[in-house]
């Protein structure tokens, strides 16, 4: 039996009255690529902020790897093996394409900061390594070509797939993608289904993402959950949920309208 | 694609990130020849016949270092504290009353005698910079527990807070500091050497530690928190390392401002103090050390020749015998002009640097023959 | 402590807060509109206590005249602030507009040396409003309670500008959604020029009040209340003018019993502020009657 990587208990958010997310259970087993689809407004990305750390949900329990993550600093938890893009693309914008996936590497340093600043040899070591990796990182992504070039000023998709190599360069994991096809093109998207499947592969990653493009979800995800003004009302295989009800009252009908 | 932004980005390019063999090379090379003519030109100052010049020269050095301890704050971890005054202060008196002979010491505290263990205590300039640096990170330290955790300018209003509590402290701690009275009698350490060393060495700390992957890190921080900390930054731990090691270099900037003045007071630590610095951080450019470095010297050094503007004036139509602070004003009312027309300063974040300047003559020398840049 | 003395120090607390809350509605109102510490109001509060004084001294106006004269130069200067020195910058980064408030502080303060000299001069009293009177058992100048009553007096004003008056509520509009009030056809430029203009005058209107309390003039009496009452914005929850007033009390009532039951300590009554500050920050982020938000990820 594969291990469960992430775990979600009984997960619970509030903000004032406002009941975000509400008792949600969810989990990703090794290697498993898993949606969370829901109308705008379902508490997906709420759900995200709650399992990256961003949020501290108002009752139950996440678990990564079996270890208790519930209302840790985010970077403690990235530390532990989670990593995420986001769904309004943060990006270390004025800084080169390089040192954006270099900088994700920096949690996992062992030098000290004067050690650092003198340059010692070990230093040295791990500096030159961590700019390899994210050479290696880069062209695997096919980002290859700009390198050099300031964040911002990639185009949307590249910048999309610089979120995506950026979050791999802390080596997680499990991985969580917040829309990552968002303003893509049908060719496009095509594209990052591919590239979602081969770093997977690459990298043994878990994957939790939250995606609109049905097309894209139909296509990768091995089992989807649907969230619904803040509950959970579905559960299954693509083909499970594209033949079930109350999803497709509660959301397909209301995506197509949207799209 | 031929356009101006583009040759400004090659001339004052960031450090390319894997760096050539070669370039370094040459950048080493030039940066040793830089430093041979600097210590000519430090020693022909030094022996200038009017003492203003080297007095100038020296305070250029102690505004570097002043100026990009709180570029590193503010610059590179865009965290706007405005509590650099306080720190200066404790560097400054650290250094004066670890160097004020015993006898002045004695003579000057009329109104409480000085503390026990400091009556007699006299200790080394260099030491005593790096404690009173050491002081300030401490207190920094303590200050950061609680102000690192709010937000823009509510950071901002905190930390000048504390600058003024220090201050205030310095005020009434009469067997400590001498209260309102201030210290005088401070030796006069702060030679070129000392203020040029210490300067240089800043420099370099800085080139060095902002290019590290800890600085890496901090620059992360400034552009995006939320990013920054899901990539596993810690976000307090870097803010504080940045806030400490900015507080140290204020407070050793600070012991040499009062090696520098001779006398000091807790008036010279008021708000207006970091004021200047940060004017000095601004006009420079946040987050560029070759900003803050050129325009520590064209601060320095303009307002010095603004000095006329205090004196008297005649424009033949106008005459005036003399306005102090006429060159504070004119000063002040340029900045506002750099700060509203041109707000990223000199370079932004950009830094000088040799392989950029090699790339632009070069660049100048083959414009004519292939009329396009590669 | 007596009975006595307590009443004396209550009085005085009064007063003192009052000139906070004065001074604490001009930050709120710019920060609500901008989100910008107006770190130049400290400045345009001690601009208006020259133009006061200047007013009697140089121009021999009778007192009443000067200080109308006096609040509208103030509140002027506020607008021209505005104009010169943060409206270029109204789309550039948060933190350019803050520095550039800074700049103007700066250049006030020097500027005001030049014209003024850095000397301090004395405020002239003006014994209508300065006599001391007998308050049952305690003495006190008239000014101690002429000051909760203006300060009343331009709440209630200030509370009826902006539910009631078309002006008002474009500003309130403004500092709800920019873009939106925008989109509504509410002239910006013009909304954000009145919101100076009013915080301005309010801190011309306190300047009077505070030279008549504290007659020490000099270019930098306006750091400190400046400070100090941005302090009180935040504690009240910046951007509500209700909260600013009740910052302003809370640290007035806060510094003065600070020295009336801690006589000894009184050097450190400008700690007070930035201690409270920071409680208040650690425990209420938002303020006592700010909301608060949450930064969308």
């Amino acid at each position: 039996m594969r291990q469960k990587v992430l775990e979600v208990n009984s997960v619970t958010m509030q903000f004032g009255g406002l009941i975000a997310v509400n008792d949600l259970t969810l989990f990703a087993d090794q290697k498993e690529i898993v949606a969370l689809i829901g109308p705008n407004g379902a508490g997906k990305t709420t759900a995200f902020n709650m399992i990256t750390g961003v949020y501290k949900p108002t009752s139950g329990h996440i678990a990564l790897n079996k270890l208790n993550i519930t209302g840790m600093r985010p970077d403690r938890i990235t530390r532990l093996g989670m990593a995420r893009t986001f769904q309004n693309i943060r990006l270390f914008k004025s800084l080169p394409v390089l040192d954006n996936v270099v900088i994700a590497q920096h949690l996992r340093i062992k030098s000290n900061w004067l050690g650092s600043t003198l340059r010692l040899p070990r230093y040295n070591k791990e500096n030159r390594l961590m700019y390899e990796h994210a050479e290696h990182l880069l062209e695997h992504m096919g980002l290859k070509d700009v390198i050099h070039e300031t964040a911002s000023s990639l185009p949307y998709g590249m910048q999309r797939k610089l979120e995506i190599a950026r979050a791999i360069a802390t080596q997680p994991v499990m991985l969580l993608l917040d829309e990552p096809a968002a303003g893509m093109n049908p060719a496009e998207s095509m594209e990052l289904t591919q590239l979602i499947q081969s770093v997977r592969d690459e990298f043994d990653l878990t994957i939790l993402l939250i995606e609109h493009h049905m097309d894209v979800v139909m296509d990768i995800s091995d089992r989807i959950y649907v969230l619904d003004y803040g509950n959970l009302i579905a559960v299954g295989t693509p083909a499970e949920i594209q033949a079930n009800d109350v999803v497709i009252k509660a959301y397909l009908g209301v995506a197509e309208d949207e799209a | 694609m031929m356009s101006e932004r583009t040759n400004t980005r090659e001339s004052i390019s960031k450090h390319p990130p894997s760096v050539k063999k070669n370039v370094n090379l040459y950048s080493v090379v030039l940066s040793a020849l830089l430093l041979i003519v600097l210590y000519f030109v430090l020693m022909k100052i030094e022996g200038s016949a009017n003492a203003l010049v080297p007095r100038i020269a020296r305070l250029c050095a102690i505004n570097i270092v002043l100026a990009l301890a709180m570029n590193l704050i503010n610059g590179f971890t865009g965290i706007f504290s405005l509590g650099q005054a306080g720190f200066m202060a404790v560097g400054a008196y650290t250094t004066a009353l670890l160097t004020i002979e015993p006898a002045r010491k004695l003579s000057m505290y009329i109104v409480t005698p000085i503390v026990k263990p400091l009556e007699t205590l006299t200790l080394p300039f260099g030491l005593t910079l790096i404690i009173g640096g050491l002081i300030a990170a401490g207190l920094a330290f303590l200050i950061g527990v609680p102000c690192l955790r709010l937000r823009g300018d509510y950071l901002a209003i905190a930390t000048l807070g504390f600058s003024e509590i220090i201050r205030v402290f310095i005020m009434n701690a009469q067997s400590l500091t001498n209260g309102a009275q201030g210290l005088k009698s401070i030796p006069p350490n702060a030679t070129i050497l000392w203020t040029y060393g210490v300067a240089l060495a800043v420099i370099a700390f800085m080139a060095l530690f902002t290019t590290s992957s800890y600085g890496r890190a901090l620059k992360a921080v400034r552009e995006d928190e939320i990013a920054a900390e899901s990539m596993g930054v810690s976000l307090f731990k870097h803010k504080m390392m940045s806030f400490m090691i900015s507080a140290f270099l204020a407070g050793v900037g600070g012991g040499l401002l009062a090696a520098y003045n001779g006398t000091i007071g807790q008036d010279m630590f008021r708000v207006m103090q970091t004021y200047n610095v940060l004017m000095i951080v601004v006009m420079g450019g946040m987050g560029s050390i070759s900003g803050s470095v050129i325009a520590a010297f064209v601060v320095t050094i303009g307002q010095e020749m603004l000095r006329v503007l205090d004196g008297p004036i005649n424009l033949g139509f106008w005459k005036t015998s003399g306005i102090a602070g006429m060159r504070m004003v004119v000063f002040s009312a340029l900045l506002l002009v750099v700060i509203v027309f041109f707000r990223n300063g000199l370079f932004g974040t950009k830094e000088l640097t040799w392989s950029g300047i090699v790339r632009n003559i070069e660049k100048l020398a083959g414009r004519g023959k292939r009329g396009e840049v590669a | 402590m007596t009975g006595s003395m307590f009443l004396q120090h209550f009085t005085n607390a009064l007063s003192v807060a009052s000139l906070y809350a004065l001074l604490a509605i001009g930050y709120t109102m710019v920060y609500g509109i901008l989100r910008l510490i107006n770190f130049a109001h400290g400045e345009i509060f001690m601009m208006g206590m020259y133009f006061a004084y200047f007013g009697i001294a140089m121009f021999h106006l009778p007192w009443f005249v000067s200080f109308i004269i006096a609040i509208i130069i103030t509140a002027l200067l506020g607008v021209a602030a505005e104009r010169l020195a943060y409206r270029p910058l109204r789309d550039a980064p948060r933190i350019s507009i803050l520095i550039s408030a800074i700049a103007v502080s700066y250049f006030l303060q020097n500027f005001a040396t030049v014209l003024f000299g850095g000397r301090p001069l004395m405020f002239q009293q003006i014994p209508l409003l300065t006599t001391i009177m007998q308050l049952g058992p305690i003495r006190v100048p008239r000014l101690t309670l002429i000051v909760p009553a203006v300060t009343i007096l331009l709440l209630v004003g200030l509370q009826f500008l902006l539910k009631k008056t078309k002006t008002g509520m474009a500003m309130r509009a403004v500092s709800r959604d920019y873009d939106a009030a925008r989109l509504m056809g509410i002239d910006l430029n013009f909304t954000i020029a009145m919101t100076f203009f009013i915080g301005s005058a309010l801190a011309g209107v306190g300047a009077i009040l505070w030279g008549l309390k504290y007659p020490q003039i000099k270019p930098d009496v306006g750091s400190m209340p400046g400070i100090k009452c941005f302090i009180a914005a935040v504690l009240g929850g910046i951007g509500n003018t209700t909260g600013a007033v009740l910052g302003g009390f809370v640290l007035g009532f806060a510094e003065i019993m600070f020295v009336a039951f801690f006589p000894a300590a009184s050097g450190y009554r400008d700690a007070v502020a930035f201690i409270l500050l920071i409680l208040i920050l650690l425990v209420l982020p938002a303020g006592l009657l700010g909301k608060n938000t949450t930064e969308k990820v």
